[in-house]
C-alpha cells in the first residue's frame, strides 16, 4: 500500500510526457493519479485509525542511513491533505492554466506530480533520513515551478528560493541529523523520541535551532524571505505547494522532530528550548504586521501564511500533548482555509485580472462564488466559529492557559485581531463598495475553478462541524508525544480539552 | 687552514650532489623565468638531467667498473640504476621531441613562440 | 592464462595501441578501442573479484624477484582504480565515435585513439604496479599521451594548454622520480612494500623527510591541488570532448590513487600525519581549493571550463578525506573518487554531445537546450544534482561520510565548512539549470535535435549510475571502506 502511495505520482510524472501533445489526455492522467493517490491514502486510513503502524522498510543505502516508510498519524493526516487537495488543485488548474494560456504546461504537471511524490515521501518517511531525502527532491521538484513564468523576475525568486530552501537544509538541517545520528545511534522515528539522555543541555537547544531554521519551509523568522518571493509561481503552485504541500512539509518536519526526535517530554523538560515560542511568537506578529502593508493580494496572503505557519511551530513549542493536538489540526485547517484563499486570488487574477487589493472594490459582485469562498477562508484564518480555523486555535489557547503561557495567550489575542485587520477589510471592499462603472455584470471564472474554490470552502466549515477523522489522528498523535523517554504516557487520556 | 680544506675537501667529495642540485634550480628557473616556449624546454630538459645525475651517482661504487662481467674485475658499480635511467632518458626524450612539435604547431597557429604575445592574441580574438 | 590477468590489464590496452596506429581506418582504429576498453574492464573485474575478501595478488614480471624485479601488486584498493579507470574507458568507446569523428580530422582519428590507449595504459599500469620507478614510467606513459590527447582539440588554445600542461606534467613527474631517487638511496630498494618495511626504522633522516616532500608535491601537481591546479582548466576546456571525459573522470583519480599510496602505505600514517602536519597543510590546501575553485567555477562562461573549474574543488573534497586520515574520512575520500569520477563523466559526456550538436558550449550557446536535447539537459542536471550531494545520489554518500568523519573528530567547524561549500557547488549547477530550462532556445538552437543514441546512452548510463550509487552503495562506499582498512593498515 504505501509502495502504491509512492508510485502513484511517480508514475503520473513519467506517463505525463508522454500525452504533451495532448492536453485532455495528459490533464486527464494527473486526475486520475490525484484520485488513485487519494483512495490509496484513504485505505491506509483505517489501519492507522486503529492505532497500527504500517510500515515499510525499503533498503539500507549505507549502515545507518535506511529508506523506510511508516505511517504513524501526523503522517496520515499530512497524506491525506495533501492528496486529497491534489485533486480539487488539478480540477483547479484546468481551469487556470487553459485561461491564461500558460506555456510548457507538461513540465509544469510532470513537476506537480514529482513534488506531489516528495510530499508522500515526507509525510510517510519512517526516519530521518528518509525525510530529509524527500524533502530535498521536493526543493527542487517545485524550483521549474516557481520559476515557470521563465521571466527575470521569476529567475531572481527562483534562485533566492533554491538558495534559502536548500541552504538551510543543507547547512543546518543536515549536520544536525548527522549529530542526532552519532549522538544517539539511530535516526528512527520513535515515540517518546530518541535523544533523552544522549543529548543534553545547550546542546538540545543548539540542536533544535538547527532543526527549525534548517527547515526553512516552516518560514520561521529570519528563513522566510523565500516564501513571498516564491509568489510569481502561478497560482495552483501558491496554492497547493506554497499553502499546503511545501510549507506544511516544513512545519510538519519540526512537529514530527519534536515528538519522534526530542521526544516532547523532553523538551518540556529542558529549559534551553523555551526560545523556541518566542522566535515562533515574534513570527506570528512580525508577519501579521507585514502583511497587513500587503497590497498585492498573494503576497499578503504569503505573510498571513508565514503568520498561520508559525500558530503551527507555538503549538509545538508548549510541547504538552493538548498542544500539540492544536498544532496538528492547524495544519489540516490552514491548509483547506489557506488553499480556498489563494484559488480565489488566482480566480480573481484570471476572471477579472486584479492582483492588487485597491483594486478589488465591488469585486463580490461579480464573482459572488469567489469572494463567498474567500469570506469563508478568512473568518478560518481569523479563527472565527464555525470554520475549521477555530479548532488548532482552540486547542492552542488552552493548552497555553494550562500551562500558563501568558506570552502564547496574548500572541493569540494580538494576532487574532490583526489577522482580522488584514483579511476584514478586503471582504469590505469587494462586497460593500461599489465597482467601477460597467462592471457591474456577474462575470465568474472557468467552472473548473469556481467548483474547487466552493469545494474547499465548504470543507472548511465542513472540518468544523465534523473533525473526525483529522481530530481523531491528531489525539493519537498528542498521545505519541505524551509518551516520555521511558516509553509511558504521563497524561491520562481522553484530554481535558473540554470540546468534542 | 686545514679547516678550509677540510671543508673544500668535504665539498669536493660531493661535488656530484651540487651539480645535480645547481642543474635542478637553474632548469627550474629557466621554465619559470623565461617567456620563450623553446628555451623553457631547454630549462626543463636541464631539470631533467639533474635527476640523471642524482641516480647515476647513487650508483657508483668506488673503484667499481662498468657492470659488464668479466674476470679481470670483481667490483662493479650498481647497474640498476644506469636501467633506470636509461629509461628515463628515453622519456626525457619523448618529452622534448613532444614539446619542441608543440611549440611548432604553436608557431604556425599563432605566428609567435612568445608566451607574453600568445596569451595577447587569444585576448584579442575573444 | 588467468595468473597472467595482471600483466594482461597494462599489455592489452599498449598492444591495442600498437594495432590502432597500424590499420589507420577510422571506425577500425574505434573497433580496436571500443574491444580493448572492454576487454580490460572484464579482466579488472575479474582482478577485482579475486581480492576483494583481503587477498592480494603479486605478479612477478618476467619471473624476477621483488627485490630486483618489477612486481604488479592487485588489492583492493588498486583493483577499484583499475575497475574505475577500465569501466570509464568502456563507457566511453562507444560515446567516442561519432564525437571524435565530429572534432577530429579524419586522417587524425586513428593517432587519437593510439594516444587514447597508451593513456589508458599508462593509467590502469600505476595503479596496479607495485614498483616505485614503474610508476614514473606509467606516469609519463600516460602524461604523454594525454598531452598529446589535448592538443588534438579544435580550438588553437588547445596547443598552449597541452603545451603548459606538458611544462607542469613533466616538473611533477621530476619532482615525483627525485622523491623515488632518495629513497631508493635510504633503503635500497624500489619495491613499495619493502620500501615501506625499511622506511619505518628510519622515518625522520633527513633524506626520507626531503623525499616526502619531493614525491607529494609532484603528485600534488599531477593531480591538481590547489594552488597547482593552473594546468588543469585550460587543458579540459579546450581538449576534444572524448578526451575531456576521459581524463576527467580517471587521470586525477589515478594520481590521488597514487598519493594515497604513498601517504597511507609507504611513509605510513602515523609518520606523515602525526610527526608531521600534513593534516594541518592538506586540509588548508584543500579547503582553499573548494571554496576558490569553486567560486572561480561560478564566474565561468564556458561549461567545461566550469566543470573544469569544479573538477578542482571536487578533488579538494578527496584530498580533504585524506587529509583525515581517519576511516571515514579515507573511506568518503575513496568513494568520492569513484563518485565524482562518474558524476564528471556523465557531464563532460553530456557536454560534448551538446558540443556535437550545437558546436561550442558557452552559456549563451546552450540557452534553452532543455527543449531541444531534452535527454542530454536532464542527464547533465541529474550529474549536477549528484555534484550539489543530493540525497539519493551518489554526492550525497560522499559528503555524509565527510561531514560524519569531521564530526567524529569533533571538529565541527570543518563540518560546516563542507556543508556551507556545496551551496558554492549548487550556484554554478543552477546556473547551468537556468540556462537549459528557464529560457527561451537561441536562434543557433533552431535546428538542434537530441543527440544519437550512440551517445545518449553512455551518457545515461554514467548518469543513471550517480543515481543509482545514491542509494546501492555496496559497490561504491562499501568496497571503498574495505578499500580504505586496507590503506590504513598499511600494505599487508
Amino acid at each position: 500500500m504505501i509502495t502504491l502511495i509512492m508510485l502513484i505520482p511517480a508514475a503520473t510524472a513519467v506517463l505525463l510526457p508522454l500525452f504533451a501533445g495532448r492536453p485532455n489526455v495528459r490533464e486527464g492522467t494527473t486526475l486520475l493519479g490525484a484520485v488513485l493517490l487519494f483512495a490509496t491514502v484513504l485505505q491506509l486510513m483505517p489501519l492507522v485509525l486503529a492505532g497500527e503502524t504500517p510500515e515499510l522498510p525499503v533498503w539500507t543505502v549505507i549502515p545507518g542511513l535506511t529508506i523506510a516508510f511508516s505511517v504513524e498519524p501526523l503522517g496520515m493526516l499530512f497524506a491525506a491533505i495533501a492528496s486529497g487537495l491534489w485533486i480539487l488543485n488539478s480540477i483547479y488548474s484546468i481551469g487556470y492554466m487553459r485561461a491564461e494560456q500558460a506555456h510548457r504546461q507538461t513540465l509544469f504537471y510532470v513537476c506537480f506530480a514529482l513534488a506531489l511524490a516528495a510530499t508522500m515521501g515526507i509525510a510517510l518517511a519512517g526516519n530521518l533520513f528518509t525525510l530529509f531525502l524527500f524533502y530535498e527532491l521536493l526543493t527542487f521538484t517545485t524550483w521549474p515551478l516557481v520559476t515557470h513564468r521563465a521571466t527575470r523576475e521569476a529567475r531572481d525568486a527562483g534562485r533566492l528560493y533554491l538558495l534559502m530552501l536548500f541552504g538551510a537544509s543543507t547547512m543546518l538541517l543536515l549536520p544536525a541529523i548527522a549529530w542526532t545520528g552519532l549522538a544517539a545511534g539511530t535516526l528512527d522515528f520513535t515515540p517518546g523520541g530518541i535523544l533523552a539522555g544522549n543529548v543534553g543541555g545547550i546542546g538540545l537547544g543548539i540542536l533544535l535551532a538547527l532543526y527549525v531554521f534548517g527547515t526553512a519551509k516552516a518560514a520561521v523568522m529570519p528563513v522566510h524571505f523565500w516564501l513571498p518571493a516564491a509568489m510569481v509561481a502561478p497560482t495552483p503552485v501558491s496554492a497547493l505547494l506554497h499553502a499546503v504541500a511545501v510549507v506544511k512539509a516544513g512545519v510538519f518536519t519540526i512537529l514530527k522532530v519534536i515528538v519522534y526526535i526530542f521526544g516532547a517530554e523532553t523538551l518540556a523538560a529542558s529549559d534551553r528550548a523555551n526560545w523556541l515560542v518566542v522566535v515562533a511568537g515574534i513570527t506570528v506578529i512580525a508577519a501579521s504586521l507585514i502583511a497587513l502593508r500587503q497590497d498585492n493580494l498573494k503576497r499578503r496572503l504569503a505573510y498571513s501564511t508565514i503568520s498561520q505557519l508559525s500558530y503551527v511551530i507555538l503549538g509545538a513549542a508548549l510541547f504538552t500533548p493538548l498542544a500539540i493536538l492544536g498544532a496538528a489540526l492547524h495544519i489540516a485547517a490552514h491548509a483547506v482555509s489557506k488553499i480556498t484563499l489563494f484559488f480565489a486570488a488566482g480566480s480573481v487574477h484570471v476572471g477579472a485580472h486584479v492582483d492588487d487589493i485597491s483594486r478589488m472594490d465591488g469585486i463580490g459582485r461579480r464573482m459572488p462564488f469567489t469572494m463567498g469562498a474567500f469570506t469563508i477562508g478568512s473568518l478560518s484564518m481569523i479563527g472565527v466559529p464555525p470554520t475549521a480555523g477555530f479548532l488548532g486555535k482552540w486547542f492552542i489557547l488552552i493548552a497555553a492557559l494550562q500551562v500558563k503561557e501568558w506570552f502564547v495567550v496574548a500572541v493569540i489575542v494580538v494576532s487574532t485581531l490583526l489577522n482580522a485587520g488584514y483579511f476584514l477589510p478586503i471582504v469590505y471592499r469587494a462586497f460593500a463598495r461599489a465597482p467601477a462603472k460597467g462592471e457591474g455584470r456577474i462575470a465568474e471564472s472557468p467552472w473548473p475553478m469556481v467548483a474547487s474554490l466552493v469545494i474547499t470552502a465548504a470543507v472548511t466549515v465542513f472540518l468544523f462541524v465534523w473533525p473526525g477523522a483529522p481530530f481523531q489522528l491528531a489525539e493519537m498523535l498528542a498521545g505519541n508525544a505524551a509518551i516520555d523517554a521511558s516509553g509511558s504516557s504521563v497524561v491520562e487520556f481522553p484530554l481535558e480539552g473540554g470540546f468534542r | 687552514m686545514s679547516d678550509l680544506v677540510a671543508a673544500a675537501s668535504g665539498f669536493l667529495d660531493h661535488y656530484n650532489q651540487y651539480i645535480t642540485i645547481f642543474l635542478m634550480v637553474s632548469g627550474l628557473y629557466i621554465v619559470i623565468a623565461r617567456g620563450n616556449m623553446v628555451k623553457k624546454l631547454v630549462g626543463l630538459s636541464l631539470f631533467q638531467s639533474s635527476v640523471y645525475l642524482l641516480y647515476i651517482s647513487a650508483g657508483k661504487v668506488h673503484g667499481g667498473t662498468a657492470p659488464i662481467i668479466d674476470p679481470g674485475f670483481t667490483v662493479y658499480s650498481h647497474p640498476l640504476p644506469h636501467v633506470l635511467i636509461l629509461t628515463a632518458i628515453v622519456v626525457g626524450i619523448a618529452t622534448l621531441a613532444l614539446g619542441l612539435a608543440l611549440v611548432v604547431r604553436i608557431n604556425e597557429a599563432y605566428g609567435s613562440i612568445e608566451e607574453d604575445e600568445i596569451f595577447e592574441r587569444d585576448r584579442d580574438d575573444k | 592464462m588467468r595468473e597472467h590477468l595482471p600483466a594482461l590489464q597494462v599489455v592489452l590496452p599498449l598492444f591495442g595501441a600498437l594495432i590502432a596506429a597500424l590499420v589507420r581506418g577510422p571506425v577500425a582504429a574505434w573497433l580496436v578501442t571500443a574491444i580493448v576498453s572492454v576487454a580490460s574492464l572484464v579482466i579488472s573485474v575479474v582482478l577485482l573479484r579475486q581480492v576483494i575478501g583481503g587477498e592480494v595478488i603479486s605478479y612477478h614480471l618476467g619471473g624476477w624477484d621483488p627485490s630486483i624485479g618489477i612486481e604488479y601488486r592487485v588489492d583492493i584498493v588498486s583493483a577499484l582504480i583499475l575497475v574505475l579507470v577500465s569501466a570509464v574507458a568502456a563507457v566511453v568507446a562507444p560515446f567516442a565515435r561519432l564525437s571524435v569523428a565530429a572534432e577530429i580530422p579524419e586522417d587524425k582519428v586513428a593517432w587519437f585513439y593510439t594516444m587514447y590507449l597508451i593513456s589508458l595504459a599508462g593509467l590502469l599500469g600505476i595503479a596496479i604496479t607495485g614498483d616505485a620507478f614503474n610508476a614514473f614510467v606509467f606516469l609519463e606513459v600516460s602524461s604523454l599521451s594525454s598531452y598529446a590527447l589535448i592538443a588534438m582539440g579544435t580550438n588553437r588554445r588547445a596547443l598552449v594548454a597541452a603545451y603548459q600542461y606538458l611544462i607542469v606534467g613533466t616538473i611533477g613527474a621530476g619532482f615525483y622520480v627525485i622523491g623515488v631517487g632518495l629513497i631508493y638511496m635510504m633503503t635500497g630498494t624500489l619495491n613499495l612494500t619493502l620500501m615501506a618495511e625499511r622506511i619505518a626504522d628510519i622515518e625522520l633522516s633527513r633524506p626520507i623527510l626531503a623525499a616526502l616532500a619531493f614525491i607529494v608535491v609532484g603528485i600534488s601537481l599531477k593531480l591538481a591541488l590547489f594552488p597547482l591546479h593552473v594546468w588543469l582548466p585550460n587543458a579540459y576546456a579546450y581538449a576534444p570532448s572524448v578526451a575531456t571525459v576521459f581524463l576527467a573522470a580517471t587521470a586525477t583519480k589515478v594520481a590521488i590513487y597514487l598519493f594515497a599510496r604513498y601517504v597511507f602505505s609507504v611513509f605510513g600514517r602515523s609518520f606523515v600525519f602525526a610527526d608531521l602536519p600534513l593534516t594541518e597543510t592538506l586540509l588548508t590546501f584543500s579547503i582553499a581549493a573548494i571554496f576558490g575553485a569553486g567560486t572561480v567555477a561560478v564566474f565561468q562562461s564556458n561549461l567545461k571550463r566550469m566543470f573544469a573549474y569544479s573538477s578542482v574543488a571536487q578533488v579538494g573534497y578527496i584530498t580533504l578525506g585524506i587529509s583525515l586520515a581517519t576511516l571515514s574520512g579515507v573511506t568518503g575520500a575513496l568513494v568520492h573518487v569513484l563518485n565524482h569520477a562518474l558524476i564528471k563523466g556523465a557531464i563532460f559526456m553530456a557536454l560534448g554531445s551538446a558540443v556535437f550538436r550545437i558546436g561550442k558550449c558557452s552559456f549563451e550557446d546552450i540557452a534553452g537546450i532543455g527543449r531541444k536535447m531534452p535527454l542530454t539537459s536532464a542527464a547533465l542536471v541529474l550529474a549536477g544534482l549528484s555534484l550539489i550531494g543530493l540525497p539519493g545520489t551518489a554526492g550525497f554518500i560522499s559528503k555524509w561520510y565527510l561531514v560524519v568523519a569531521s564530526l567524529e573528530l569533533g571538529w565541527w567547524w570543518l563540518a560546516a565548512l563542507i556543508v556551507m561549500s556545496t551551496l558554492i557547488t549548487l550556484a554554478y549547477v543552477a546556473r547551468v539549470v537556468e540556462a537549459a530550462y528557464f529560457r527561451e532556445p537561441s536562434k543557433a538552437l533552431a535546428d538542434v535535435t537530441e543527440a544519437p543514441a550512440e551517445m545518449l546512452i553512455p551518457t545515461w548510463i554514467l548518469a543513471g549510475a550517480t543515481v543509482y550509487f545514491g542509494i546501492d552503495t555496496q559497490l561504491t562506499a562499501g568496497l571503498a571502506e574495505r578499500a580504505a582498512l586496507v590503506l590504513m593498515g598499511g600494505i599487508q
